[in-house]
């Protein structure tokens, strides 16, 4: 099992969460964060005072799928958050140990 | 029934209508129309204040400030209004020296309900006088917002009408000595605009920055709220500079119509100049000129002609930016909302400019007999000096008094937390 963790452009939730579904994707969840990479931040001017900001809103997506499923949900995550613009975001892939479906108690693989 | 009644009543009403210039013609007869419009002027008034300004100022501080500069400017119009019937009123409007009034309308004696000021009741007079004796007081507030006590601020604002506004109102308005010499100020560049303008200025100085700045981000909570609240001062400036006429007649009419023009003239200079030296152009810019604009037209509403508002609104727009984006940072100080920036110098290019609009062959209504344009300009600069010279001082007095004896400032600790929580255990946001 894996743990994906993107972090996407806001507005491209709703076409990744679409995605994510038609890869066979059954939940995640998601976070509005802050952050910058190689875009950096941006500058906000008022009334001529200039402010740098250097954490931009972004969208992080959580997602444990089981390990035959990692290559297509990262190709469809990629495929729907890309602009071709700078920030686009990041796609973070890493081991799970192990997942417990709460009302069940069901683990492992039954429990995604 | 109407339809019949009317018909029965015709007669009468003709009879009535045929008899009326009469009536009109004598002193001291009340205008019903003059009087419709002054309760409506008054009410536009009250709410520039509230919620207008109110708006504007509390989009444009941090979050955790937004709630404190509500309440100061709401608790400004409740003071106002105590003091106003108490001892204001009578010390800016009853006759007196050339300096101040007396007391002798203290406590709103002598005016019933049948009393007049013109062709209006008094009491929609005083009431009038009342909004603006408010706003000045709550422009003031942008200068020190974000850092000030409450109740140095209450303390401040008491004394400060009653031995500032409330004498250079007598001057100007109250048949002081700026009046008689021929001074010309509609609705209030000095009195209102550049008297603000300048105690702002001062209690900034004295005062000091907000801690951080201006090398942290002190981004506005909600220019949202700013729009809206600069937009209902828009809509409120007609009752300030119509109003100011007393009497719905051509030259209110005009003053209205200068005003539209003037406000958004300055708005479109401010966009455009910062479009130019920034690269876009911003809301807050946008209404900032919009600002500038209604503040430059307001004493010399009801002199000059749609194209004098033009050129004021144009000359405002551009001067304001230049004093907040460059004056304010080449100097240093922390006018934090730029009520001297935007009312203080917006008040004092539009006092210059009446002076020189109101020439008839500009499209104003004429300079007075005898009095040639460089003299009337000259009138114009005597009442700014004397405003900022005499409000400058008094103000730096009470300010420096209030400073020593119970404090101006709240704690450092108290700044970085925010006034709404320390002053108030209230939060403006909750979400």
């Amino acid at each position: 099992m894996k743990l994906i963790t993107a972090v996407i452009k806001p507005f491209k939730l709703e076409e990744v969460r679409e995605a994510l579904a038609e890869a066979g994707v059954q939940g995640m969840t998601v976070t509005e964060v802050k952050g910058f990479g190689r875009q950096k931040g941006h500058t906000e001017l008022y009334r001529g005072a200039e402010y740098s900001v250097d954490f931009i809103p972004k969208t992080k997506l959580e997602a444990a799928v089981s390990d035959e499923l990692v290559e297509v949900a990262v190709e469809a995550i990629v495929s729907s958050a890309a602009t071709g613009s700078i920030g686009d975001g990041k796609v973070f892939i890493s081991d799970l140990g192990q997942v417990t479906r709460i009302r069940t108690g069901e683990t492992g693989d039954q429990a995604l | 029934m109407s339809n019949f009644l009317f018909k029965a009543c015709s007669p009468i009403i003709l009879l009535l209508a045929a008899i009326m210039p009469g009536i009109a013609g004598a002193q001291d007869a009340l205008d019903s129309g003059d009087t419709a419009w002054m309760l409506t002027s008054t009410a536009l008034v009250l709410f520039m204040t509230i919620p207008g300004l109110s708006l504007f100022y509390a989009g444009m501080v941090r979050a955790k400030n937004a709630l404190s500069v509500m309440m100061q400017c709401f608790t400004i119009c409740c003071l106002m209004t105590v003091l106003w019937v108490l001892y204001l009123y009578s010390l800016a409007f009853s006759d007196g020296s050339a300096f101040i009034g007396d007391l002798s309308m203290a406590f709103m004696s002598g005016v019933g309900v049948d009393s007049l000021s013109g062709t209006i009741p008094e009491s929609v007079f005083s009431m009038f006088q009342l909004t603006f004796a408010i706003i000045t007081p709550a422009l003031i507030v942008g200068a020190f917002a974000e850092r000030m006590k409450f109740s140095a601020m209450l303390w401040f604002m008491a004394i400060w009408v009653s031995v500032v506004y409330a004498p250079i109102c007598h001057w100007v308005w109250g048949g002081g000595w700026l009046g008689e010499m021929g001074v010309l100020d509609f609705a209030g560049g000095t009195v209102v605009h550049i008297n603000a303008g300048i105690a702002g200025l001062v209690a900034a100085i004295v005062m000091g920055k907000r801690r951080g700045y201006p090398e942290s981000p002190m981004k506005p909570s909600n220019l949202v709220l700013t729009m809206v609240g600069a937009a209902m001062l828009w809509v409120g400036w007609f009752g300030f500079n119509a109003g100011s006429e007393l009497a719905a007649d051509g030259v209110a009419g005009m003053a209205m119509a200068v005003t539209q023009v003037a406000t958004a003239a300055g708005a479109l200079t401010w966009m455009f100049a910062e479009w130019k030296s920034h690269g876009k152009p911003s809301a807050l810019g946008l209404v900032s000129g919009a600002v500038a604009g209604l503040v430059a037209i307001t004493p010399a509403s009801g002199f000059v002609g749609p194209m004098g508002a033009l050129a004021i609104g144009f000359a405002s727009g551009f001067g304001c930016y230049i004093s907040v984006v460059k004056i304010k940072r080449t100097f240093g100080y922390d006018d934090s909302l730029d009520a001297f920036g935007v009312h203080g110098i917006g008040g004092i290019i539009g006092a210059v400019l009446t002076g020189v609009f109101v020439d008839a062959g500009l499209g104003g209504a004429g300079l007075a007999d005898g009095v040639s344009m460089a003299a009337q300009v000259g009138k114009q600069f005597v009442g700014i000096v004397a405003t900022i010279v005499y409000c400058g001082i008094v103000s730096f007095i009470i300010l420096k008094v209030l400073d020593n004896v119970i404090g101006l400032r709240v704690s450092e600790q108290d700044e970085q937390e925010g006034l709404d929580l320390v002053l108030h255990d209230e939060q403006g946001y909750n979400m």
